[in-house]
């Protein structure tokens, strides 16, 4: 078969990253990142290290990078509706309070 | 499918075809279970915007240390199922068959931690239903919190189930011999499987236990 394979010093080295953005997710959270005003900040970098962990997994575990474009055209169309989803249930539940009708929820 | 593989089943021209259609099913699997996780991700996310104290009261009675160990453990799995790629890629059996058993192990290190961490939460009546204690006034919230991390990680756990019982089925496959250099797609397909897993879990720790730890 042509698929390359994948030297196993970069598999170990992708592990490490792993291990390091795991310590580093925990110890941002138990930090105010924010300063006590930006209300999302840890959600925001607890978000990106996830992110960028999943990537990691993707592309390399998962041999996305040396896969057909194919492969890309299925994840990307999982994250696009993925995106979709969140993005419209928050559109919709974030701005309800803009409206001056009663009552839902808090 | 004979044990006695051959290169390539008849409706496919070259086994490399074969093999990227494979993967790809396996792909587009992986995708409805995206959307399968993202609609329980998508409820999290609501219901922690309305009742954002109740979910971290919640959250700070997960274990902190267990659930940084078992993602740990778990990253070390996807490492392990990775070198079982590798050596099946290379056609070493004997090496296939010690990181299949290694990522195993780790898989079932992680459904015993997980276990422990259940156990302690019915000792705490904090598993939603009848028996369900807590001091507060937002105890209804603090419930729905512990909903979401059962529905959540009980789904996360299930699946790693199964993952349990494909790596069992591969390693019976490699000590039959019924793998090479020329036909690893099985080994391949459940490492996509099992790694999906992981990313699961990935996005599942940081919304469950550090979600209020700063506050």
């Amino acid at each position: 078969m042509t698929h390359p394979i994948v030297p196993v010093r970069l598999y170990v080295l992708i592990f490490g990253a792993l291990v390091a953005l795991t310590v580093l997710t925990v110890l941002a959270s138990l930090y105010d990142l924010g300063g006590g005003r930006l209300h999302y900040a840890n959600a925001i970098v607890a978000v990106t290290i996830a992110v960028t962990k999943a990537a990691l997994v993707v592309l390399y575990f998962m041999h996305l990078r040396y896969s057909p474009r194919l492969t890309w055209v299925f994840l990307g169309a999982g994250a696009f509706w993925m995106v979709i989803l969140l993005v419209l249930v928050m559109a919709d539940f974030l701005t309800r309070s803009w409206l001056p009708i009663a009552t839902w929820g808090g | 499918m004979p044990e006695t593989h051959p290169a390539h089943a008849h409706q496919f021209e070259t086994p490399e075809q074969q093999y990227e259609v494979s993967t790809l099913g396996m792909w587009a699997f992986l995708v409805t279970e995206i959307m399968f996780f993202g609609g329980l991700f998508a409820g999290f996310i609501v219901y922690v915007t309305f009742y954002a104290q109740g979910f971290a009261e919640g959250s700070r009675h997960l274990d902190i240390t267990l659930g940084t160990v078992n993602t740990l453990v778990l990253l070390g799995s996807s490492l392990t199922m990775a070198m079982a790629v590798h050596s099946a890629q290379l056609g070493r059996r004997s090496r296939l068959l010690i990181f299949l058993a290694l990522t195993l192990a780790l898989g079932l290190v992680f459904l015993g931690i997980k276990g422990v961490e259940y156990s302690h939460k019915f000792h705490e009546h904090l598993v939603p239903g009848p028996s369900f204690r807590f001091d507060s006034a937002l105890a209804q919230n603090v419930q729905l919190f512990f909903s979401f991390y059962f529905a959540m990680t009980g789904m996360h756990a299930l699946h790693m189930i199964v993952g349990a019982g494909l790596l069992i089925w591969l390693m019976v496959g490699t000590a039959r011999g019924r793998f090479s250099t020329e036909y690893f797609t099985p080994v391949e397909v459940t490492g996509l499987y099992w790694h999906f897993v992981d990313i699961v879990w990935i996005f599942l720790f940081p919304t469950l236990y550090l979600v209020a730890r700063h506050q």
